[in-house]
């Protein structure tokens, strides 16, 4: 396909204004390193905007599964732990740059993503008990972390913080992560807007709505499913390399965590399943709404009150109101708003 | 495109314990419209979930063009050129009718762009062609039967399955829809075969009947003759053939 067939496939439908929103989005994103000099505690901002743009990424590979094909995964720390393990491990003990290592851990955390999916799809374990499989694996992984040696165990494994290190090794200042990671969040936003305006998408969609129905219009249901995990794995693993070397530091308990993977759900799920801005609007929600109740927290132990949950319960409420009165999610809401859906007439 | 010619040769299915079809055997010449009947519950859906690859037979066999089909997955039974409604309807609730018909012509079309024409086309026949960015789920039963007809057509059959596609429609519609399906067997020879209870339809569409009872055939023949067979008269005693 020729660059200007690529470019209407992704544009089509969409109006010029969210295109020249994004473009705005696109450019103010790439500047934030500079722009975030200009404040005081530039750094501090620096870090939460990171956070956010990480979020935005493993949400968006979350959603792959769960927003395009319907596929419940809980147990989303198990191809980050995964993709951050191994390539730690490569490189802390044999020397093997992330660079490389990184396609061990993404083809490793594919594998697991690809048992998991045959035993759930070939075997029919469908919904919740596909999500209880996701979460059993993600589990069971941990406990063998906990005991492997090579990685450290359950001690942890640990990555040198490498002053002269090379960025070809992941190394360096967190404008470098911020740019990585930036990177892969703009390139998982404009594939997965690929895969959704082809057929694997429109394929995707009629599983999420009816299986049955699905494949008594021709689909694969077992093939396209499969697909979905595979991509959605590798995807989340490229996030826990880069998670893996941005913290240095890795362990069991954390890593494979169900608290991680409910963490990987969230930013879509508010923003916004299925969508393509949910998870990057959910996430800028999220971690701003995290980061302004961790603040409300210090200032009120400053008075002497004590209000650590606060953060945990801000989540909770935000949840909440977002399951009890905006469904579908912030963006389908925003957008419409905003007009950006006039290709879709969404009254009852 | 032309039609495909079906065989069913005894195929039988129980769930747990009944026996909702039992050794029914017909024929679908290619190109021929022919109907299913029966009182409720008689096995129709049963028999086309087993033509269409929902279950497999207990016994017996289905030939599609001397081909078995019988055990094969639904897709692979859309891809050997059978396409199907749901007599509850199961469009893609969340999805515009648009895409819900795009869909089915992706298993023929490799491009989206091109799938979304022949949609576009089929929904102008079906009169549907205004609703085309509606969501499925906001559509009145008449305007969904229709986009279940559109999708199973789009994936372009050679041998269609109608399970109910009158039922509901008021008696215009129910018209409309028996020219559109008399224009596109004349027009491109696929094979249809309807369940219906509307005998309206049934009698203005079909060249030749059968009936189930109870999971077993009780009659077969043209129209005519069927609907004066004592044993079909009897099973519908009280209920109006005509
Ligand atoms: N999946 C199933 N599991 C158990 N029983 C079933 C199943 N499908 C159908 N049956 C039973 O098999 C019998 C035949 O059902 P079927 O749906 O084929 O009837 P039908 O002729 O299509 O009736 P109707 O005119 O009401 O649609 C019924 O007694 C029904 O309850
Ligand atoms: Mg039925």
């Amino acid at each position: 396909m020729r660059a200007g067939g690529v470019w209407q496939r992704l544009t089509e439908g969409v109006p010029a204004r969210a295109l020249a929103a994004l473009a705005v989005l696109a450019a103010l994103l790439l500047a934030a390193p500079v722009l975030s000099q200009l404040l005081p505690a530039g750094d501090y901002w620096l870090s939460i905007l990171i956070l956010m743009v990480y979020f935005a990424y493993i949400g968006q590979a979350w959603n792959i599964m769960m927003g395009f094909a319907g596929q419940l995964s809980l147990g989303h720390a198990l191809y980050l732990g995964l993709g951050g393990y191994i390539a730690a491990a490569l490189y802390a003990n044999l020397g093997v740059g992330p660079w490389l290592g990184v396609f061990a851990a993404v083809c490793i955390a594919m594998l697991a993503g690809g048992l998991i999916g045959y035993l759930g799809f070939r075997f029919s374990v469908a919904g919740v008990y596909f999500a209880l499989l996701t979460i059993a694996f993600a589990e069971f992984t941990r406990i063998l972390f906990d005991h492997f040696k090579w990685v450290g165990a359950s001690g942890g494994l640990f990555l040198k913080v490498e002053p002269e290190g090379s960025p070809f090794n992941l190394q360096g200042s967190p404008v470098l992560f911020y740019y990585v990671i930036l990177v892969l969040a703009a390139l998982a936003f404009v594939f997965c807007r690929w895969l959704l305006t082809g057929r694997l998408g429109y394929y995707w969609l009629a599983i999420r709505e009816d299986p049955e129905a699905a494949q008594a219009a021709g689909i694969n249901v077992f093939r396209y499913k499969m697909l979905a995990v595979l991509i959605s794995s590798g995807l989340t693993a490229l996030g826990g390399v880069w998670s893996a070397f941005y913290y240095k530091n890795l362990f069991p308990e954390s890593a494979f965590s169900m608290g991680r993977s409910i963490e990987v759900t969230l930013a879509p799920i508010i923003g916004g399943l299925g969508t393509l801005v949910g998870p990057i609007l959910g996430s800028a929600l999220l971690v701003g709404l995290g980061d302004l109740f961790t603040t409300m927290a210090e200032r009120l132990a400053e008075y002497g009150i004590k209000a650590g949950g606060l953060k945990q319960i801000g989540y909770g409420v935000a949840l909440l109101l977002i399951v009890m009165f905006r469904r579908e999610g912030v963006w389908p809401w925003l957008a419409h708003w905003l007009g950006f859906d006039r290709h879709r007439e969404n009254q009852p | 495109m032309s039609g495909a010619h079906l065989a069913v040769r005894n195929i039988g299915k129980s769930f747990r314990g009944l026996r909702a079809v039992n050794d029914v055997a017909f024929d679908v010449p290619a190109g021929a419209i022919h109907a299913l009947i029966g009182p409720n519950g008689a096995g129709k859906t049963t028999c086309f979930n087993m033509i269409a690859g929902v279950y497999p037979p207990d016994g017996g066999t289905i030939l599609l063009d001397e081909h078995s089909i019988a055990g094969l997955r639904p897709d692979q039974i859309c891809a050997a050129g059978v396409g199907r409604t749901f007599q509850i309807v199961r469009p893609f609730m969340g999805l515009t009718v648009e895409e819900n018909v795009t869909i089915g012509a992706l298993a023929h079309c490799r491009h989206v762009p091109e799938a979304r024409a022949l949609a576009r086309e089929l929904l102008e026949e079906l009169g549907l062609g205004d609703r085309r960015t509606a969501r499925a789920a906001s559509l009145t039963l008449p305007d969904r039967k229709r986009l279940e007809v559109a999708r199973a057509l789009a994936t372009r059959p050679r041998l269609l399955l109608l399970d109910e596609v009158m039922a509901g429609l008021r008696p215009t519609e129910t018209d409309q829809m028996v020219a559109f399906l008399k224009e596109l067997n004349a027009r491109t020879g696929v094979t249809i075969l309807l369940i219906e209870h509307v005998m309206r339809a049934v009698m203005a569409l079909s060249q030749h009947i059968v009936v189930l009872h109870h999971g077993e055939k009780i009659a077969e023949g043209r129209p005519e003759d069927v609907t004066r067979d004592p044993a079909v008269l009897d099973v519908y005693l009280g209920q109006e053939v005509h």
